[in-house]
């Protein structure tokens, strides 16, 4: 599938995308060279954990995301707010827009923040999120993603971008994974399975690091 | 400035999608200024697409200087809190987009320079969009600013919020077509403009 049929069944899609080319900035005082700042009052002690927020568990496999959080430079981004949102174990967002056919579940949102520590690293325990059909003309299935929302240390490298799933069939046929052309920039998208992160008797882990695109204000040093 | 160069290959944006509303906007997202300030300045604004049809899920940001242009924010950006020992202003806000594709935000003009910096999700899009918002009266920075002085009049005019009030001014983005809106790039040289 191709972007043409994102457009064919994402409604108005084709009206948004800006025709004109980017105008570049390299001033040096540009502003977004800046960014916000967040604190641990941005985030709220079990907002980290997807699981915990209802007096019952989550239906689904449970797991443990983390990873490092760092720009081209490898540099660490330190004390920057994570957010998630994810569908849960059937495949259905608690959104009052996804009409998908998974049940929803009384005790899972889908919703998560943390903030990276002093190496850049981040830690949700959430559910593996399901599949889902989102345009049944196409036989179209998204594979099972998580939305990740991201702060640099620049406003330049803000972002939002989606986690994937090693070893799944349905990433040959998303176009939004497959939108992405360069293998190594696409590859960047799956995360890998970590026995070392798994928490015995409770959690699968999964490393996915996240590397932030963008100019900043001031060089930092580069984590050795 | 010495930068090494870049070594990494970056994670790629993936699209925003339709299911943000119940993770991403908070409560004061859209207050900047800290409550009862009497230099508060209302920002607002719609979002079309190259249609003309107002674009309801989008969800756009904002970050700017303080007022006496410090530009290094402050801890609270979404859950401010003047007691923990700031002034209660952050330089950072967020807003969704409303069924009829409008947005407002509350803030104080920045020190030092004429605009708020945006950055812009809306679902179908395979990555975010990043423009400015330059404050009216921007006719002097059309000269001395370096994004607003190297563009034609025509374009610059998409950049520059037009005002509403003593206190407010409306700034229009259009996704495409004959308005629209200058986007930008922070991470390659100058294009053509």
């Amino acid at each position: 599938m191709t972007e043409s049929a994102i457009g064919a069944s994402s409604p108005g899609v084709a009206a948004r995308l800006p025709r004109r080319p980017l105008v570049g900035v390299r001033d040096p005082e540009a502003a977004e060279l800046w960014g916000p700042v967040f604190g641990d009052q941005d985030v709220g002690a079990l907002d980290a954990d997807l699981t915990q927020r209802y007096p019952g568990r989550p239906h689904g496999e449970c797991i443990a995301v983390t990873g490092r959080i760092t720009d081209r430079q490898g540099a660490p981004v330190r004390r920057q707010l994570v957010e998630i949102w994810q569908a849960n174990a059937s495949g259905r967002y608690a959104h009052q827009a996804d009409r998908g056919p998974g049940p929803l579940d009384p005790h899972f949102t889908g919703v998560g923040r943390c903030l990276t520590d002093d190496q850049g690293q981040y830690r949700f325990i959430t559910v593996k999120p399901g599949a889902y059909p989102w345009h049944t003309d196409f036989n179209a299935w998204r594979p099972a993603h998580i939305h990740f929302s991201l702060f640099g240390t620049a406003f330049t490298q803000r972002t939002v971008t989606q986690m994937y799933f090693p070893g799944d069939p349905l990433l040959a046929h998303d176009p939004f994974f497959q939108a992405v052309t360069d293998a190594r920039a696409r590859a960047r998208l799956v995360a890998t399975y970590d026995h070392e992160l798994s928490v015995p008797g409770r959690a699968l882990g999964y490393r996915w690091d996240i590397v932030l695109d963008g100019p900043a204000a001031t060089p930092r040093e580069t984590d050795a | 400035m010495t930068v090494p160069p870049p070594t990494l290959v970056p994670t790629p944006p993936q699209t925003i999608g339709p299911y943000f509303g119940h993770a991403l906007p908070f409560a004061g997202g859209t207050d900047i200024a800290p409550d009862g300030h009497p230099d508060t300045v209302t920002v607002h604004g719609h979002l079309y697409d190259g249609e003309g049809d107002p674009v309801p899920d989008g969800l756009l940001e904002i970050w700017q200087p303080a007022p006496d242009g410090t530009r290094t924010g402050a801890p609270g950006s979404r859950r401010r809190e003047p007691a923990a020992g700031h002034n209660g202003f952050t330089g950072f806000g967020r807003v969704a987009t409303d069924a009829r594709g409008r947005w407002t935000v509350r803030t104080l003009p920045p020190g030092g320079i004429g605009y708020l910096s945006l950055c812009l999700f809306v679902r179908g899009l395979p990555g975010h969009l990043r423009t400015r918002l330059y404050l009216p009266p921007a006719q002097e920075d059309s000269t001395t600013d370096p994004l607003l002085s190297a563009l034609p009049p025509d374009r610059r005019r998409t950049l520059i919020a037009v005002p509403t009030g003593p206190h407010s001014c409306r700034f229009d983005i259009h996704l495409q077509g004959p308005e629209e809106t200058v986007f930008l790039d922070f991470d390659h040289g100058f294009d053509h403009p």
